[in-house]
């Protein structure tokens, strides 16, 4: 009976074991998005835009060079700005090797970010920061690629703010989707984890 | 009636009649230097449209535990305080915040990605450079005006 108990025991914490690491890197601190959260590589997405000087953009834009990219709205007073300075203090800390990364800011809010306005706003940030908009059917398009997400919210006044996914989404140059970097992650993960995506294309040019 | 009230603060007259932005880590006291205001900012705001944020942090020095209730400013036609909170599913998320409560010797911090003053109908638009006054409301009835300097639209920090 003993043996039996212990057989058991050793068992069920074989079991528990597994079943957390597991979580851990399904669900937990180890996992790098949510499961079924991750966003399709840019090879699979299909959307048109206008970037800040009027031209057509789309996932072919992006394809050949890693990206970082992040959704946002210019009306927005807090998490939107700060993003923007946070990236470009991480451009600024790369250095020269960040000139290659294209850096998208995409609004979340077409109706009130129109060409000019992203163009000015991204204007105020690190020069390599580009503002993309469009038309709201192409900009769901885009979100829903990237499995974000955002939501308008009606105020007392019928001023509105926007729900949005935060994070900052990474590619390699082949347009497989890397990582996310979320809010308020420090410098110190962030970097590297831009490095990271960068040198995907390092190893890729060297093979 | 906010008259009696309203005199709390003389370092910004001072300020403004020198025509000095006062420096951003500066504080700024109440009357009876139970609450301390430090390091406030703002960012630039593109023109007027568009809802400004201020960042600063507030100390209790007094004895008894106070309620910041509230904002008001002229240059917003409605000014409150956020927070921003990002969920689980990594969804960013502005709402007016309720009841901030800071403790005898505590410290409360309006910095960003977590509570900041929303600048709401701007009266004029938020220029690098300039100040603007800003007074908190408390619950003890304290109303302490500060001034504000406003930084770069980029600007992480009080330091810019
Ligand atoms: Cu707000």
């Amino acid at each position: 009976m003993m043996r039996v108990a212990k057989i058991a025991a050793i068992g069920a914490t074989a079991v528990f074991a597994a079943l957390f690491v597991g979580w851990w890197q399904v669900d937990g601190p180890g996992a790098d998005s949510a499961p079924g959260k991750r966003s399709l590589p840019l090879t699979a997405m299909e959307f048109s835009l206008t970037d800040q000087d009027g031209r057509d953009v789309g996932p072919e834009t992006l394809i050949g060079e890693p990206s970082l990219v992040f959704f946002g709205f210019t009306y927005c007073p807090d998490v939107c700005p700060t993003t923007l300075s946070d990236i470009s203090g991480w451009l600024d800390e790369i250095g020269p090797d960040a000139e290659d990364l294209n850096t998208v800011f995409i609004t979340v809010d077409p109706d009130r970010d129109t060409v000019e306005t992203m163009a000015e706003y991204v204007s105020y940030f690190h020069p390599q920061i580009q503002g993309w908009t469009g038309l709201p059917d192409q900009i769901a398009a885009i979100a829903d690629s990237f499995r974000a997400t955002y939501e308008k919210v009606e105020g007392e006044n019928g001023e509105y703010t926007m729900n949005h996914t935060a994070g900052v989404f990474l590619f390699d140059a082949t347009g497989r989707f890397v990582t996310t970097i979320d809010y308020h992650e420090p410098r110190e993960f962030a970097v590297p984890k831009i490095r990271r995506a960068m040198q995907n294309r390092t190893e890729r040019a060297e093979s | 009636m906010f008259k009696t009230f309203a005199k709390a603060i003389q370092s910004l007259s001072v300020a403004l009649l020198m025509g000095l932005p006062m420096a951003s880590s500066a504080q700024q006291l109440s009357e009876n230097a139970s609450i301390v205001v430090e390091s406030p900012w703002a960012r630039a705001s593109l023109g007027m449209s568009r809802p400004g944020g201020a960042y600063l942090t507030v100390r209790n020095e007094g004895s008894e535990p106070i309620s910041l209730i509230g904002l008001r400013a002229e240059i917003s036609g409605m000014a409150s305080i956020h927070e921003t909170r990002t969920n689980s599913d990594g969804v960013s998320i502005m709402a007016p915040a309720d009841n901030i409560v800071i403790p005898p010797g505590g410290m409360f911090a309006l910095e960003p990605g977590g509570y900041h003053a929303m600048l709401m109908q701007l009266q004029s638009p938020l220029v690098e450079g300039e100040t603007f006054p800003l007074t908190l409301l408390f619950s003890d009835r304290t109303e302490l005006e500060i001034t504000v300097p406003v930084l770069g639209i980029g600007a992480r920090g009080p330091e810019g």
